[in-house]
């Protein structure tokens, strides 16, 4: 059977094209991968190649024709044995001369893909639906367990040795998990929360890497490739930017991109956010950067127990976990279990002051001064409602929907920048699925949409305070109470 | 077979420099492994067709990304056949493989089926990544091979992460880790050199010096003598191959994957190469000439250099075509398959973003 060779296609945009050159007569014998045709379009020049041995038969496109469609079949080659009297008369009496209209008329290839536009209409075509999908199934995959249930017993840690037990225990229980960072090991980790950990398991599984972010982040991404558990520290945040290409492009997406073969079980962990003085390169929040991405989780705990049971939770994760620390924190106490198997379910959100006029959202830090707002406000006859967020993606939007279902106002507070902030993208929700049962606008309390000042001062103006969550829920009660 | 050696002596001091105790005398470098032996016909014979696979259907997604049945980008291995071809064939099972865009030939090379493979090109369900990954991402577990990534220079701390895994446990195991000219001026490839170096991590390099990154030549890119030297900072040996010679590369690869594999550390192997098509399907090829192009296929090539081998050793015409058949027809079935497996599910858009947790948030998965 005669081989067709067809006008082809130099990018997925191209339609048409100029044949500008044949570089073989009709009767020349070829081999796969000669040059036998030169094409041309706005863009680029492009030469065309036999794609299997035999002989040109018939050119039906001539040299100089423009506007051949991609498609059309430009010239037939004859395989062995066959002769050009084998092909149908029709075909080889008719040249095709080099005008569009006569070149269009040649019939399209039976397989002609469908346009770019019709492949993709089943998804754009209901890209409302899709979005609001989306953001139920990443839920739904992920339907959190309930919470756990401590045996009573509890001892005060601060959240720095609560981290360390963490990691201490889930090493001890599976020695694929191992820890690699800046500073981890000898230096017992620069704000100490590896402390310890390098006597007890060694420089096999406590590594001290060189200052190589990007290197390290993809080292450990191979590793988890390679079935093993790496918690990867970050000496803080800031510095992940050398590396969020690897979190981002490697970690995130190469589940999606494998159908589901790869999967990369590992836990970036480390301080975020403001810490003091250290100016606008070593403080900001990244909350909301990498709560962006599907593929990630994004956890963000305040209270000891829960940074234990998150952490814990973290690393049997079997996903990529950003895990954002707050080096503010790191000395504070709280009681914590003292169970065995202390783990905390990621994906939900803990109410941690009940309240009926207003709801407020907090994280890590923020829920401090949330709840110290919330004392002041209910010096003023406000009740507030307190939910700590713990977990950023996936957000457990049920459980603010239900309080705001409660309370009928909701302010957002986060130390992060406004725009784009996980507030913003907590009113998006609610509006989406509680707007008739809200009485006031939601409001939120962000840091200042400025890079962090140096100076005391300024500084403080820069962080959200706990005088502005009170004012912010007062304006929204106030303006708003009409009853 | 064309075999120099560059930067390998000084390299191999350097690292001795490193790791020798003060007041100990150098010790003689110790000499590889000679694996100079023409390897036995049948083996011969499977490169060949190997590297043929691989020629046949490069050439048919070319024409199929042609009939626009391919979509997005589309990077060709043609010329570079060599390369994954020679060093496949010393690698022993366990061993892993990750790479970049340019990654057909690879997969086919671990033993990828070119159905999932051709399919996943098309964008199908029967593709390997079920057609959510194309041509730049696909991976293959079962067979070790770890993507197919689409940031240059990415997989190269991947490959390391890899190579770290197989030490973790104990595995005589190699990673291979292949890179571009161009990718080895990237920031990160030092940094992998670095660790790599630092913890004798088996992972041997394979820069595929294929003279340009996209329209970029080497030269116009890359300071220094050669790609094989970028190591010797770190006391990383490496060596210059005629990638062009699929002998010269199994010679090299096995010397290199010996040295890993006993646990010396990281190796790089310059594969000096040639890409005959353009970077990607739109390639307008004015930083080259043709006459460039046509001397490197006819004087060359590595497909036409192996049948050279063969028929001194009387293989015959008839079987050499008996096997050009064979793969055509891999080929024409993969193209089929690919055709014919149908387009992902729409449910499809949602699976695969997060993995279930197994067994609860409470058991320790061992
Ligand atoms: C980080 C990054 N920068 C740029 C690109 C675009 N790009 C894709 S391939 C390529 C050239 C790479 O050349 P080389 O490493 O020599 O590999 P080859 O294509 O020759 O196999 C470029 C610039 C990219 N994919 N990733
Ligand atoms: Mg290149």
């Amino acid at each position: 059977m005669a081989v067709e060779i067809k006008m082809p296609a130099l990018s997925p945009t191209m339609e048409e094209g100029s044949l500008t050159k044949w570089l073989v007569d009709e009767g020349a014998d070829v081999r796969s991968g000669d040059v036998i045709a030169e094409i041309e379009t706005d863009k680029a020049t492009m030469e065309v190649e036999a794609l299997d041995d035999g002989r040109i038969g018939r050119i039906l496109v001539a040299a100089g024709s423009e506007n051949v469609k991609v498609n059309t079949t430009i010239a037939m080659l004859l395989e062995e044995g066959e002769s050009a009297d084998d092909l149908a008369t029709d075909l080889a009496n008719d040249m095709v001369v080099a005008t569009s209209a006569a070149v269009s008329e040649v019939p399209e290839a039976p397989e002609s893909p469908e346009s770019p536009e019709s492949a993709a209409s089943p998804v754009a075509g209901a890209s409302g639906t899709a979005a609001v999908e989306a953001a139920t199934t990443g839920a739904e995959l992920e339907k959190p367990v309930a919470e756990p249930v401590a045996s009573g017993n509890t001892a005060p840690l601060t959240v720095r040795e609560a981290l360390r037990d963490a990691m201490a225990e889930e090493m001890r229980g599976d020695d694929r998990v191992f820890v690699m960072g800046e500073e981890v090991a000898e230096y017992q980790g620069a704000y100490k929360v590896t402390q310890g950990l390098l006597a007890e398991f060694g420089p096999k599984r406590v590594i001290d890497t060189p200052i190589t972010e990007q290197g390290f982040a993809g080292l450990g991404v191979g590793a988890a490739f390679g079935d093993l558990r790496p918690v990867v520290e970050f000496m803080t945040f800031n510095f992940a930017m050398q590396a969020i290409d690897q979190i981002i492009n490697s970690a995130a997406k190469t589940l999606y991109m494998s159908g589901g073969q790869m999967g990369c079980p590992i836990v970036f962990r480390g301080p975020n956010g403001a810490a003091s003085r250290v100016a606008a390169q070593h403080s900001q929040c990244y909350a909301s950067w990498y709560a962006h991405c599907p593929g990630l989780k994004v956890v963000s705990p305040w209270s000891a127990a829960d940074a234990k049971g998150l952490l814990k939770a973290a690393i049997r994760d079997p996903n990529p976990v950003i895990f954002l620390e707050n080096e503010v924190m790191y000395g504070q106490s709280f009681e914590v279990p003292d169970d065995d198997d202390w783990v905390v379910p990621i994906g939900r959100a803990n109410i941690v002051r009940e309240g009926s006029d207003v709801t407020i959202t907090a994280f890590s830090i923020m829920v401090g001064r949330a709840l110290e707002a919330a004392d002041k406000l209910a010096e003023q006859g406000i009740s507030a409602e307190v939910i700590d967020l713990r977990t950023i993606r996936p957000l457990d939007i049920d459980t603010i929907v239900n309080s705001v279902k409660k309370t009928s106002r909701l302010v957002t507070c986060e130390e992060g920048f406004p725009f784009a902030g996980v507030g913003s993208e907590i009113a998006m929700q609610v509006m989406e699925q509680a707007f008739d049962w809200l009485d006031a606008p939601i409001a939120r309390v962000t840091g200042k949409d400025v890079p962090m000042p140096y100076a005391a001062n300024l500084e403080k103006l820069a962080l959200p305070q706990i005088e502005d969550i009170v004012a912010t829920v007062v304006a929204s009660c106030e303006g708003f109470r009409g009853d | 077979m064309v075999q120099i050696i560059t930067g390998a002596e000084m390299a191999e001091a350097a690292k001795a420099a490193r790791k020798r105790k003060p007041g100990r005398p150098p010790k003689a470098a110790a000499g590889m492994a000679a694996v100079n032996d023409m390897p036995p016909t049948d083996e011969l014979v499977t490169m060949y067709r190997d590297m043929l696979l691989i020629r046949r259907f490069e050439e048919k997604a070319g024409q199929l990304y042609g009939m626009g049945q391919i979509g997005g980008f589309c990077h060709l291995y043609i010329g570079q056949e060599a390369v994954v071809v020679g060093l496949q064939s010393v690698s022993k099972p366990g061993d892993t493989v990750v790479t970049s865009y340019r990654d057909h030939g690879h997969m086919l090379a671990c033993g990828m089926e070119a159905d999932g493979v051709m399919a996943e090109l098309t964008g199908r369900e029967g593709g390997y990544s079920r057609g959510k990954g194309g041509s730049m991402h696909m991976f293959s577990r079962e067979k070790n091979f770890f993507g197919g990534h689409g940031i240059v220079g990415a997989q190269v701390p991947i490959g390391c992460g890899l190579a770290f895994s197989h030490k973790y446990r104990e595995e005589a195991n190699v990673c291979m880790t292949y890179l571009g000219d161009g990718a080895v001026n990237q920031g990160q490839v030092y940094e992998s050199f670095n660790m790599a170096a630092l913890w004798d991590l088996p992972c041997l390099f394979v820069i595929e010096n294929n003279q340009y990154g996209m329209g970029t030549a080497v030269t116009r890119a890359a300071a220094g003598r050669s790609l094989a030297d970028r190591g010797a900072a770190y006391g990383i040996p490496g060596k210059q191959v005629d990638g062009m010679d699929v002998l010269a590369v199994r010679t090299a690869g096995a010397e290199a994957l010996a040295h890993c594999r006993a646990g010396k550390g990281p190796f790089i192997l310059e594969m000096k190469t040639y890409r005959y098509r353009g970077h990607s399907m739109s390639d307008p090829a004015k930083y080259r000439t043709r006459e460039e192009v046509d001397a490197m296929r006819k004087q060359h090539d590595p497909i036409d250099q192996l049948r050279d081998v063969l028929m001194k050793q009387d293989m015959t015409e008839a079987a050499l075509k008996t096997i050009d058949s064979d793969v055509k027809a891999i080929v024409t079935n993969a193209t089929e398959f690919a055709q014919t497996s149908p387009e992902p599910d729409p449910s499809e858009l949602y699976t695969d973003i997060l993995k279930p947790l197994t067994g609860g948030a409470t058991s320790v998965e061992v």
